[in-house]
């Protein structure tokens, strides 16, 4: 969700600023000043945030296919938000999306052997306290 | 000339990138349950723990080789190529990179819904 929300955020200040050249590229650097672009970044270092703790929790190949489910969150906000049109191999995709991330859903979300807690060092360092 | 520089720079998005997600997927395998050190040391502890794991900076800059590469072939290529061959591919690369690297155990399950994602992604960006 936050993804989802911080690119529509950026695609909403992009469109306010307009066409950036590669001539003005300073522009670009300015682009960060705009209201929507930078609520965008802070939602997306969210995202990066919540994909990490995601990490900590379950398996890669867990993970990534469910956070995809953005992608179709991206498409919707698009669709009902900026009105933009979405062809039928762009619904066949979220179609495929939604099935692959049901598919992986149903299945555990860990394969892995438990994790410790704490460094090596730590560990040791807690077993020895009576 | 300018195709296969655009299917390089492809090939160096997808290996960059899976590498990035290995590697980051690698750091919070060492730092442990987020939530459960969170609650029993505080918030600075858990930022604390993953930047003390070399493996965070690795995929963090192998993020970054992915994004230069990303720029790199929309320079050659056509954006309706570059982006879904490289999001797709990466879905795929992803799987045997968890299945080699961190030792998941990826069944048909996990493979087919990596296929199917990578299928919608593709279609999502045409």
């Amino acid at each position: 969700m936050f993804s989802a929300a911080g690119d529509s955020l950026l695609a909403r200040g992009m469109k306010d600023l307009g066409g950036i050249s590669l001539h003005n590229v300073s522009s670009l650097i300015l682009a960060i000043l705009d209201p929507w672009v930078a609520c965008g970044i802070v939602l997306l270092l969210a995202f990066f945030a919540s994909y990490m703790s995601a990490l900590s929790w379950a398996d890669l190949t867990y993970v990534l296919p469910a956070s995809s489910l953005g992608y179709v969150l991206v498409a919707l906000i698009a669709r009902y938000f900026f009105h933009e049109a979405i062809s039928p191999a762009r619904w066949l995709g979220i179609a495929l999306i939604t099935a692959g991330v049901g598919f992986v859903a149903a299945g555990p979300s860990l394969t892995t052997p438990a994790r410790t807690h704490a460094p090596p060092s730590e560990s040791a360092s807690q077993e020895a306290q009576p | 000339m300018k195709q296969a520089y655009t299917w390089a720079a492809i090939a160096a998005i997808v290996v960059a990138s899976t590498a990035g997600d290995v590697l980051l997927a690698r750091s919070m395998r060492r730092v442990g349950d987020v939530g459960e050190l969170w609650k029993r040391h505080g918030f600075l502890k858990v930022v604390g723990r993953v930047l003390a794991t070399p493996s965070f900076f690795a995929g963090v800059a192998m993020m970054g080789a992915a994004f230069y590469s990303l720029l790199f072939a929309l320079s050659w290529g056509d954006l309706s190529l570059v982006v879904p061959a490289s999001a797709s591919l990466t879905f795929v690369a992803n799987a045997f990179a968890a299945r080699v690297f961190l030792h998941e155990r990826v069944g048909r399950r996990r493979l087919l819904a990596a296929l199917l994602v990578a299928g919608g992604v593709a279609l999502m960006a045409i």
